[in-house]
């Protein structure tokens, strides 16, 4: 039996982690990488005996729960700690296991003059562990651990440089950032107990369209609750200020964590509670215009910024903002689609930029980059492949994934959504070859001291693997004809929903409870699939993303001076470039309020109330032994005195 | 023969005496003499009272205070002495340290 492996698949780097972080200083540099890179490389292949063990199972058999004991009983409340193998868990494993061996092996390349290099090895390590266990999870408090491991990894390495003080402050935020969504996420799940007496995802799940009522005030506070949390680990308004601080960390984290696995995380929560998703229109619609206004508003921010890391990063946000928008407007499997290929892609450039930076010894400005083409030729090819593929360049994968997102986003969204969707495809392709040209087209404008050069091949192994995998993932789900959408029949079984029977169980609950359920008629009618539509949208797009490269072009390799003459003096773009003042308009409404809050308790409350009730009793008793001191005076006399005047007192009240 | 009282008052204001003595003076060798009197104030009610009654008790007592007082004696008279090699004087004023 293949599928009794699972409970293997995340001990492997927990393992690697323990060895490496207790004894890794002594085991060397080599053995360590060994380890690290091989337990995830055990995990990996572990996750394709049970993906095969998986497609072995009876056809009607779309779910294998492996529970390995109870995790806490009390009262009600029964917590297993258990393991979810179906399509969904499936797909999350493979690439987190796959992306992450190729990163783990590339780490080993960039990291390999660091002192501590096992301490950044037993962190990845650690991190794979809780990611394995936030997809793998049968229920909710699970995936709970794995988020908040995954969170606590995510800042231990954007903080790896601890002796730099901004990549203190930026594990710092990440950490509070990410702890605003995780507390939603946790109330969330606690109302989800409240209402089903479970938080196993299999009874929940089931149960969710008897208990709760279409478009009812529960489901939507639930949802909502989840959604923030999402918002938070993944990056979007309003809790995104934290990722492209995030990129104080080492590349391949950068990759890793905050692009390829973790800040996917909430758009999985997401499409794994898709059931509860599903009987919230109203958040729905929040869901799908945060991930719009995300997708757009991390892009213009992309187009002005020089860091050729927060360039990605806000390319990040971005591209999640598509996957929200997906599932917002109730394509999970577009979502999905755009998460694995968006790993691939941007996986695929954040190690390209790292193969950079490592080439011109740590540079990170693209404005003293340009020109590194002739120098490393194959950093070069692939981040080509890959930016074409984020821009939608037919036939690479980026290209299906986002047309199937903006496809529904019109079908099933509203022409606004496909409108903000669209722009920011434009940026996209403008922002990623702004990107490209700067850094390897054109003069070069690198120090003179510094001679660029072309990464080893332990590192420009996995960019090549990975760009193959960013050309080739679009075969996942391949669009127009029926049937052929290999991604979207894989998760078919679990993101089935039946709209009908739920909302005969809510005008069910609506009659009980004496209310009038509304007219949901218009909600059953039969959607077509227009290919004609799909094609022309497709085609719409890659004009789009064509002219978006195309100005990229003529800006910044026909004419450098353009860009430069244009933004001069506009008021516009230097709120653009200062990232709309985001960070400084959450400086002064929460950050500051909240130190100036606790200045005012610390100097008040702790100093004068708390101090002065334990320096009062200090006080008070030392003021009475000042006074008793007196009777202490070290002459006999005074002693005898003493003496006398107890002997007459006690016989005053003898007589 | 005088009455048990006389002696009993005799007693009690020699005692006085010695506890004024003890609280008044300056000097570490009349506080000492004081001691003394209160000493022998208590033998004068002891011997009073065993005249009175009768009895041989109260003699034995007061030999054994006798005793007593004269192994002080020679106690306090070191003890004097020795603060007298430490400071050249016997004046209690100047000895205030039995406080620690």
């Amino acid at each position: 039996m293949l599928l009794k492996l699972t409970w293997l698949i995340p001990l492997y780097p927990l393992i690697g982690s323990i060895i490496n972080g207790f004894f890794g200083l002594k085991l060397g540099k080599r053995l360590v990488g060994l380890i690290a890179a091989g337990s995830v490389a055990l995990s990996f292949i572990t996750t394709l005996l049970v993906f095969l063990g998986f497609l072995l199972l009876p056809e009607d058999q779309h779910v294998f729960e492996q529970v390995l004991f109870t995790w806490m009983s009390a009262g009600d409340f029964n917590v297993d700690f258990g393991f979810q193998i179906d399509p969904l868990s499936l797909t999350m494993m493979s690439f987190v296991t796959g992306v992450g061996f190729l990163i783990h092996v590339y780490s080993i390349g960039y990291m390999h003059e660091e002192y501590s290099f096992y301490r950044f090895f037993a962190y990845l390590n650690l991190f794979m562990f809780a990611m394995l266990l936030l997809v793998m999870g049968n229920n909710f408090l699970i995936m709970f651990i794995g988020w908040e491991g995954v969170g606590c990894c995510s800042y231990f390495l954007i903080g790896y440089y601890f002796e730099k003080k901004s990549a203190c402050d930026a594990g710092t935020k990440a950490f509070i950032v990410n702890r605003v969504g995780d507390f939603a996420f946790l109330l969330a799940v606690m109302y989800i107990f409240n209402i089903f007496g479970t938080i196993d995802y299999t009874e929940v799940f089931h149960a969710a369209p008897e208990k709760l009522i279409y478009g009812g005030e529960a489901v939507t506070i639930i949802t909502l609750l989840l959604f923030i949390g999402a918002t938070g680990k993944s990056a979007q308004i309003p809790l995104y200020t934290w990722l492209p601080d995030a990129m104080e960390g080492p590349t391949p984290v950068s990759a890793l964590i905050h692009a390829a696995t973790m800040v996917t995380a909430g758009v999985f929560m997401v499409v794994r509670s898709s059931a509860l998703f599903n009987l919230a229109p109203g958040t729905m619609m929040v869901v799908a215009f945060i991930g719009a206004g995300t997708a757009i508003f991390a892009a213009t921010i992309g187009m002005t910024q020089y860091d050729i890391k927060r360039v990605l990063a806000y390319s990040t946000c971005s591209q999640i903002g598509y996957m929200f928008l997906a599932c917002g407007v109730g394509a999970y499997t577009a979502a999905i689609f755009h998460m694995v290929t968006h790993a691939f892609f941007k996986a695929c450039l954040f190690l390209g930029s790292g193969s950079v930076i490592h080439g011109v010894h740590g540079e990170q400005d693209m404005r003293k980059m340009g020109g590194l083409k002739k120098y490393m030729p194959v950093t070069y090819g692939t981040f080509l492949i890959s930016t074409l593929a984020i821009a939608g360049i037919p036939p690479l994968s980026g290209f299906f994934s986002k047309d199937e997102v903006l496809y529904h986003s019109l079908t099933d969204g509203n022409i606004i959504l496909w409108g903000m969707g669209i722009s920011a495809a434009l940026l996209t392709g403008f922002y990623m070859f702004r990107l490209v040209f700067m850094t390897f087209h054109g003069e070069s404008r690198v120090d003179p001291h510094v001679h660029p050069h072309e990464s080893p091949k332990i590192m420009t192994m996995p960019l090549v693997i990975l760009a193959g995998l960013a050309v080739g993932g679009g075969l996942l789900g391949i669009p127009l004809i029926h049937g052929w959408h290999i991604l979207h029949n894989w998760l078919e079984p679990v993101l089935h929903f039946d709209l009908a029977s739920a909302l005969q169980h809510s005008e069910h609950m609506l009659h009980e409870a004496g209310k009038h359920a509304p007219s949901w008629d218009h909600l059953l009618l039969p959607k077509e699939h227009n290919v004609g539509l799909e094609l022309f949208l497709m085609l719409f797009s890659v004009i789009i993303a064509v002219t978006g490269i195309s100005a990229a072009y003529i800006f910044y390799v026909r004419k450098p001076e353009l860009p430069g003459r244009l933004t001069e003096g506009q008021w516009g773009y230097e709120i653009v470039k200062n990232k709309y003042m985001v960070d400084e308009l959450y400086d002064e409404t929460i950050v500051k309020p909240t130190i100036e809050g606790s200045k005012f308790l610390w100097k008040s409350a702790d100093a004068q109330g708390i101090d002065g009730a334990v320096n009062g009793v200090a006080k008070t008793i030392g003021w009475f032994s000042e006074k008793a001191r007196v009777f202490q005076s070290g002459f006999v006399r005074n002693y005898a005195l003493f003496i006398v005047i107890g002997f007459i007192g006690l016989m005053i009240i003898a007589f | 023969m005088a009455p048990l009282s006389h002696y009993l008052i005799l007693s009690a204001i020699l005692f006085s005496i010695g506890v004024l003595g003890v609280l008044v003076r300056r000097n570490a060798i009349v506080v000492f003499m004081s001691v003394e009197i209160m000493l022998n104030a208590v033998n004068i009610s002891l011997i009073a009272f065993d005249r009175n009654m009768n009895l041989h008790d109260g003699q034995i007592f007061s030999f054994m205070v006798m005793c007593v007082a004269a192994a002080e004696v020679s106690v306090g008279l070191a003890i004097i002495i020795s603060l007298f090699r430490n400071k050249p004087t016997v004046n209690l004023d100047e000895f205030n340290i039995l406080k620690w």
